[in-house]
């Protein structure tokens, strides 16, 4: 690197400058208000609306390698240190003004500090009766899975320009297929291979349809939709109805948690990442394939090429329409694994619309975290986080009772948010939803 | 447009135009089929659906799945037994829907208007929230969100029907308003946001019917909301006062609202100058913002027209259908009144047409679960099937070997646009 170059070579160096554009007064007065606001709430209302004496949480396991004793600390303070931080994070903007970059990551920090400040205040509610940490993050975790691989779907389709609204009716036909091939040919691997079918199934006629004929995508994804939960409940009904079908289509076998030696004994993580079944293994390696393979190699490169600027892709020889098709089904086999994630990842058997609007969730994480995996699936363990929050929370009972409805509300609040562009403005890929016809 | 400004005097060097033939009737028609017209592309995608919709009754029926194990013994059981599971379905389609010949008999039959009043009743809400859906599409917003504005709506309706005891006549009316304004703040929530942010409608609308389901399940544990001593998400029954009065059978006046809402629409889209600036908006934004027209603002405005509507489907459920407000007082309308106007093609009259064919399609299900054993879940698969088929117009000619035709697309369907769009 620092070998000496001559006058002539220097000149030939293009060095990149960074220019860091800070955002409008306007802008920066919007979100840093924004922030102090957060701030004071996480004070006041996770702060001094804490019960005295201390948050409690189980670290521990029984059962575990190595116990360790429960973590206690004065809840309401460090919820109100917390809310301080992020007044002064939001003073930072309305002073000076974060870089998009510094921004992303003072949002993120606010988000965290948040949640943490939050769980200290449901701490105090009941010091006898810690809240499992654990269990908080495995609970996470499993309600997660779905919603990852439903987005990393979403995001191998629509950064190829084609709009995948369809997440929900593939992963429930992949949860039906999963859940009958598992328990008609008595194999959990037919079952993993038939969800994914299934998915891919959708997933092909999507891509038919929004490739060959045009068809609106928006309108078609919401057309398959009710076409799956059709299918699947006309399915569910023909076929699994009754003591005897049920005992032979939809018995309910699942995939059984695979240890991995020591990493599975790990405090608080171990067993929630490393104690899972393959469904989840899969998931890791996929977003690690696709965070590399869409940044990194040809394919990633062509996929968004084409999803961006496909006629641009086309002069250049890259076959617009072939990658897209590819690129749909294989969103369709990601997002049956989702749906097999449901049934036998889960709880084994298939029922009437199982999925329930997981699917939609999985397209806010895809638009949450801005068409890009890291943010999605950040984007899908908040959801997956929040939503078995209400269920941990009502074993363990806060300092107030919150409804439960207004934490199953608070993905999609989140969403409408965001595309609001409160929290920045959110750009789908530029081609998305575009059909592209040569010529 | 166009054809206003066609109007004007026709250049002097421009040829006169030839002589216009007009073919026979017989000709007509026959070009028609032959360069697959929109009424017979609707026709042949019913067909299609009903083709479609064979197969899986058989395929659902218990008898033909075993026969279809020894299929290459004896073939003819399997198309026996399938032919027999599919006429006992489709009829019990038609007679739970249209017109069932028990009902000459005396004795034991049923009423004569029986199963048309079923289909009818069940066509209002369609028709209603078609129209919510068709309306947005002429002003290129797509509208998922009707099942929130219906909950909206209903819980609105539902409040004032059940808490305010107020004199017959007014009741009813404060009832509609509120059931209205409910759905059509949910509704103006979604063009507010397209006109100030830019936020697409289709993430929002999604997003928010699932606020409003939750909310209205928070609701109906709140005291003062669910029935007093009652464990149920329920709310007490809607005072008599505030129902929709019956016209015939069981058929509720909520057809009336849905078919003055129909003429209303069309008079808005093809009569009135917020109609025209809707369409042209619809067509191309850009031009419309040239030409003057507030985009924005009938971005906003669209969506509260659609949101009252969905509001009125809230309405005709809770203070016509059920007369109390649960949970479940959605009941799928929400999203069949997307395949309703899609169906329609965003027009009024083919909404009202699509809303009356998935009205006995629901009315006939009912039949077909109860008297068949087919589930009547073959008719929520047929009904996403047909829209396919109306959606891509080149497959259903390349089925039936149709011409190309010079014109027409998908209908509403071929807006093509993307997220951000």
């Amino acid at each position: 690197m620092t070998t000496a170059l001559s006058e002539e070579e220097e000149a030939l160096v293009v060095t990149h400058e960074v220019v860091e554009v800070r955002p409008s007064s306007r802008k920066r007065l919007i979100t840093g208000a924004a922030l102090v606001v957060t701030g004071l709430v996480i004070f006041l209302a996770w702060g001094i609306g804490a019960r005295n004496g201390d948050a409690a949480f189980q670290v521990s396991q029984f059962g575990d390698r190595w116990q360790i004793g429960n973590l206690r600390f004065p809840g309401g303070a460090v919820a109100m240190i917390m809310g301080v931080v992020v007044v002064l994070l939001g003073v930072g903007q309305l002073v000076r003004g974060y870089t998009k970059s510094q921004m992303r990551w003072v949002v993120a920090a606010t988000l965290l500090l948040f949640i943490l400040a939050f769980l200290a205040w449901a701490g105090t509610g009941s010091p006898q009766n810690p809240i499992s940490l654990s269990g908080l993050v495995q609970n996470s975790i499993t309600a997660s899975i779905p919603y990852v691989l439903g987005a990393l779907a979403g995001i191998v389709c629509e950064r190829s320009g084609v709009i995948n609204i369809a997440i929900e009716g593939q992963m429930l036909v992949g949860a039906f297929a999963g859940a009958m091939f598992a328990s008609s040919a008595d194999s959990l691997g037919i079952g993993l291979a038939a969800a994914m079918l299934g998915g891919a199934l959708i997933g092909i006629l999507l891509a038919v349809f929004a490739i060959r004929y045009i068809v609106n995508q928006v309108v078609l994804g919401v057309v398959l939709n009710t076409f799956a939960l059709g299918l699947t409940n006309l399915g569910f009904h023909a076929i699994m109805s009754g003591e005897k079908n049920a005992a032979k289509y939809n018995a309910g076998a699942t995939l059984g948690p695979i240890k991995i030696p020591l990493l599975g004994d790990l405090p608080v993580i171990g067993q929630a990442l490393f104690n899972v079944n393959i469904i989840v293994y899969i998931t890791y390696g996929l977003i690690v394939v696709i965070d590399v393979g869409l940044f990194r190699t040809r394919w990633g490169l062509r996929t968004r090429a084409v999803g961006e600027h496909p006629k641009a892709a086309d002069t250049v020889g890259i076959k617009v329409n072939r990658i897209r098709y590819r690129n749909v089904v294989i969103g369709g086999l990601i997002a049956g694994l989702a749906g097999a994630a449901l049934t036998i990842g889960g709880s084994g058997q298939f029922n009437a619309n199982i999925s329930s609007g997981k699917g939609f969730i999985a397209l806010a994480a895809v638009i949450f975290g801005r068409w890009s995996p890291r943010g999605a699936i950040a984007a899908a363990l908040l959801f997956g986080f929040t939503d078995q929050l209400q269920i941990t929370l009502g074993i363990v009972g806060t300092p107030v009772q919150i409804p439960s409805a207004f934490l199953s509300m608070a993905p999609y609040v989140a969403t409408v948010i965001a595309v609001a562009g409160l929290v920045g403005r959110v750009q789908a890929p530029a081609a998305d939803g575009e059909p592209y016809v040569k010529g | 447009m166009t054809a206003t400004l066609a109007k004007g005097p026709p250049a002097d060097d421009s040829p006169t135009p030839p002589e216009r033939i007009n073919p026979p009737w017989w000709r007509r028609a026959l070009d028609g089929y032959l360069y697959g017209n929109q009424f017979v592309v609707t026709l042949l995608s019913f067909l299609c659906a009903l083709v479609f919709g064979a197969f899986l009754i058989a395929l659902a029926d218990q008898p033909t799945r075993s026969a279809l194990g020894y299929f290459f013994q004896a073939p003819s059981d399997t198309f026996s037994r399938a032919w027999t599971a599919i006429s006992a379905g489709y009829s019990a389609l038609f007679r739970g829907s249209i017109f069932n010949t028990d009902s000459l008999y005396s004795n034991g039959g049923v009423p004569l208007f029986d199963p048309l009043s079923n289909t009818l009743v069940n066509a209002a809400p369609l028709i209603l929230g078609g129209l919510a859906v068709a309306v947005a599409f002429r002003a290129g917003l797509f509208n998922i969100g009707v099942q929130g504005q219906l909950i909206m709506g209903a819980i609105c309706a539902g409040y004032v029907g059940f808490k305010w005891h107020l004199p017959a006549g007014i009741h009813l009316i404060v009832a509609l308003l509120a059931g209205i304004l409910g759905g059509a703040i949910w509704g103006g929530i979604v063009g507010l946001l397209k006109a100030k942010t830019g936020a697409h409608e289709v993430i929002t609308t999604i997003m928010l019917n699932y606020v409003a389901f939750y909310f209205l399940g928070y609701l109906l544990t709140l005291k003062g909301f669910q029935a007093p001593n009652s464990t149920e998400a329920t709310t007490s029954p809607i005072d008599s006062t505030a129902r929709l009065p019956n016209l015939f059978q069981h058929v509720h006046s909520g057809l009336i609202i849905a078919v003055v809402a129909a003429v209303g629409c069309w008079w808005l889209l093809s009569r009135s100058t917020l109609g025209f600036s809707i369409k042209a908006i619809g067509q191309n934004p850009f031009a419309a913002r040239t030409a003057g027209m507030k985009v924005e603002r009938g971005y906003i405005t669209v969506m509260i027209i659609a949101g009252a509507l969905a509001g009125l489907v809230g309405c005709s459920q809770v203070l016509g259908t059920r007369q109390v407000l649960t949970q479940d007082v959605d009941a799928g309308f929400g999203f069949d009144a997307i395949t309703v106007a899609l169906l329609g093609r965003g027009s009024p009259i083919g909404t009202v047409l699509a809303g009356l064919l998935f009205g006995a399609f629901r009315a006939g299900g009912v039949t077909m679960g109860a008297q068949t054993t087919t589930p009547p879940d073959v008719v929520s698969v047929m009904e996403p099937v047909m829209v396919l088929f109306i959606a891509a117009p080149a497959l259903i000619r390349g089925i039936f070997r149709l011409r190309a035709s010079q014109g027409g697309g998908g209908g509403a369907a071929a807006l093509a646009k993307g997220w951000n769009g």
